[in-house]
């Protein structure tokens, strides 16, 4: 356990971090077992899990047909039959299969049945663009499933919450969703050696700052910290704050930011229409209105369905420039 | 493997043998569970009609679906289920539920919306659970409940457990693809699933042959590499016969079996259907096949049942619907204040 520990304060990816998540819940519970499609000879889709069907087997590491109803519905049976599922679905496009069981069973159970029925189980997906996949593989819908009770909706954007995050959301006994960004996977980072476990209830501010308040989560946040970076070069002090769980949504941490800095910028994958910016910017409109030196600014994808070009899928998205020109009207 | 669609039972099949007269001691319990049998096909019968009175009363508000008419089909199936099997149900749930056990007063007093209802007010009449008697409801959206029996079946698979889980869906469910994609996962996975179509020939107002390219639905299942029967669902002793076979089979390790009940809903599909789309004369001629009707005449015929017999039955029956229905009447209203509750495990947390 210590060795392991260790090992896992090195330098690390998000990918090798939610592997690691998984071998850990594997080794330590016999109940917990994954299954998704390509998990197992494949490795995953995005090669998370490499390796696990070998020191598993293929009970526990379980690939299965493209039949995304059934095995999300499947897993959802397994949780309410005392395993501990973690299901991945190779993108939130794909999910919309299951979306009849995530929303209509795993969410609803609970309170249908009168408090009798929990359901443990973890689904995970790939959430977002930037990797010209188009538009059926491309879109940012968590959002969608922040908007349905019964659910915690989880969007690790650190190596640290990628390492932890799994581990946290099976020790719920209710159905959390956590969505993965595409663009996290590569990404590199030093995992806390102090950290063994993180809340889930709390946002975080990755980087303090007394200027303004940019809020995001999940594969925007490297691009928000970059716009931090280029911004305090011209004396704008950024402070940045990472969501992490969009249900339930840490408003507190949000309007305590805006309290100081009195200006807020939220930065959101998702399109603007209907997002979980607009229902943070009404949040910090209803309780922090008086707080505000500024109207709140917004940058979300552009309302087009994700375009496969290169130059057309980065102006769709939101970007360090765009980050920073958002920021710039904020503090003017 | 020995992929078949053929009706069931077959020659073997106890269900066609004639109930002999009671009497004498050996044939006491064939007579005692036959008995037994009508009186859980009785009370929901009963059950629904007094539920009828209650929706006109108001007292019961919703979307209602009766079961009248398919009652051997529930009935018959518990018999091939233990306590420890699990069942998964429609929104047409009511038999299911009384036949698992769930108690009539439970099952009422969800009806009524009441603290006391098998899911304290938040289901009502489509969303009937116990998870005491592992009975996950209640499913509203045709074929939603498949995928979830084939992961309750997984987890028996996963824990060595020797239990069968049985998934009741219609024939509208079956043309849904979560119906397809559960046959596949099941089959390839060899889960101890028992799936139960109850084909009562309409997907609400849609009859087979206008919802089916393929209406042998027995072929179809057997098509994806399951042994695949049809079984009167007029008939109880048919239908247990039948469960029996299949249940045990997927007991032994012979993975998802299913199991076509051709049956008929003597009453519109819910209390807002004004039953436009049947023929008179055909919703008669299945009358004539009530399988309450079938079973009573069957014992009395054979010396088993008589008119005493009979009046008994239907006052333990008619004493408790009417305790159910005072018991629901007099129970507390969930507060207002609880509304939030049961979201997420964690109190407050949304």
């Amino acid at each position: 356990m210590n060795a392991t520990r260790a090992a896992d304060t090195a330098r690390t990816t998000y990918r090798e971090a939610l592997r690691a998540a998984l071998r850990e819940a594997l080794r330590g519970d016999d109940r917990v077992f994954l299954m998704g499609e390509d998990v197992g000879r494949y490795g995953g889709c995005f090669g998370v899990s490499l390796g696990l069907l070998e020191e598993f087997g293929p009970d526990r590491i379980r690939d299965t047909p493209l039949s995304e109803s059934a095995f999300v519905g499947a897993g959802i049976g397994a949780a309410l039959g005392g395993m501990r599922p973690v299901v991945e679905i190779m993108t939130v496009n794909f999910s919309l299969l299951a979306l009849d069981q995530i929303m209509n069973n795993a969410a609803t159970l609970l309170h249908m049945s009168g408090g009798q029925l929990n359901v443990p189980i973890v689904i995970r997906m790939t959430t977002g663009a930037g990797r010209q996949l188009a538009a059926q593989h491309s879109h940012s819908l968590e959002s969608w499933y922040a908007h349905i009770p019964g659910l915690r909706v989880l969007t690790p954007a650190t190596v640290d919450d990628a390492r932890h995050m799994l581990a946290a959301a099976l020790d719920d006994p209710d159905p959390v969703v956590l969505f993965e960004h595409g663009s996290l996977y590569n990404e590199e980072g030093v995992l806390d050696a102090a950290t063994d476990s993180v809340g889930l209830d709390s946002a975080a501010v990755r980087r303090p700052g007394a200027d303004v308040s940019v809020i995001t989560y999940g594969g925007s946040l490297p691009k928000a910290l970059a716009a931090a970076e280029e911004l305090s070069g011209d004396g704008v002090d950024v402070e940045v704050v990472d969501l992490r769980s969009l249900r339930p949504l840490d408003d507190a941490t949000v309007l305590e930011s805006v309290a100081r800095t009195h200006r807020a910028v939220i930065v959101d994958e998702g399109w603007r229409s209907g997002s979980i910016s607009g229902e943070i910017a009404a949040r910090i409109a209803e309780q922090a209105f008086y707080d505000l030196d500024a109207p709140v600014q917004r940058v979300c994808s552009q309302e087009v369905p994700m375009p496969y070009a290169k130059q057309l899928e980065e102006a769709a998205l939101p970007q360090p420039a765009s980050i920073v020109a958002a920021v710039r009207r904020a503090v003017a | 493997m020995n992929a078949t669609a053929r009706s069931a039972p077959g020659p073997k099949r106890p269900g066609s043998r004639r109930p002999r007269p009671a009497g004498d001691g050996e044939h006491r319990p064939q007579r005692d569970h036959q008995l037994a049998l009508l009186r859980q096909m009785l009370l929901i019968r009963r059950f629904e009609e007094r539920c009828v009175e209650l929706y006109s009363a108001a007292k019961i508000r919703g979307f209602v679906h009766l079961y009248i008419g398919e009652e051997a089909v529930a009935v018959g199936v518990g018999q091939a289920l233990r306590e420890e099997d699990a069942v998964v149900s429609t929104y047409r749930e009511h038999g299911h539920a009384l036949a698992r056990g769930v108690p009539a007063e439970a099952v009422m007093a969800e009806m009524f919306g009441k603290a006391t209802g098998c899911s304290r007010g938040r289901g009502g009449s489509m969303h009937l659970f116990d998870a005491g008697r592992r009975f996950y409801g209640g499913n509203a959206i045709v074929a939603g409940g498949l995928p979830l029996a084939a992961g309750l079946a997984l987890a028996d698979r996963m824990r060595g457990a020797e239990r069968v889980t049985c998934c009741f869906f219609g024939d509208g469910a079956y043309a849904e693809g979560e119906f397809h994609e559960t046959a596949n996962l099941a089959a390839l996975w060899q889960l101890p699933l028992l799936l139960v179509c109850e084909n009562n020939l309409y997907a609400m107002g849609t009859s087979l042959a206008r919802e089916h390219a393929q209406t042998n639905l027995a072929m179809r299942a057997a098509s994806y590499g399951m042994p695949a029967w049809t079984v009167d669902g007029m008939d109880v002793l048919a239908v247990e016969a039948a469960a029996r076979r299949a249940a045990e089979s997927v007991r032994a390790g012979g993975g998802p079996h299913f199991l076509e009940a051709r049956t008929y809903r003597f009453r519109a599909h819910s209390m807002y259907d004004p039953d436009r789309y049947r023929d008179k004369e055909e919703v008669a001629r299945w009358k004539t096949r009530d399988p309450l009707d079938g079973l009573e005449g069957a014992m009395r015929t054979a010396g088993s049942l008589d008119d005493g017999v009979m009046k008994q039955l239907e006052e333990d029956v008619a004493t408790e619907i009417d305790a159910a229905v005072r018991a629901a009447e007099a129970a507390p209203r969930e507060p207002v204040s609880d509304l939030l509750r049961f979201v997420t495990s964690v109190p407050g947390r949304v």
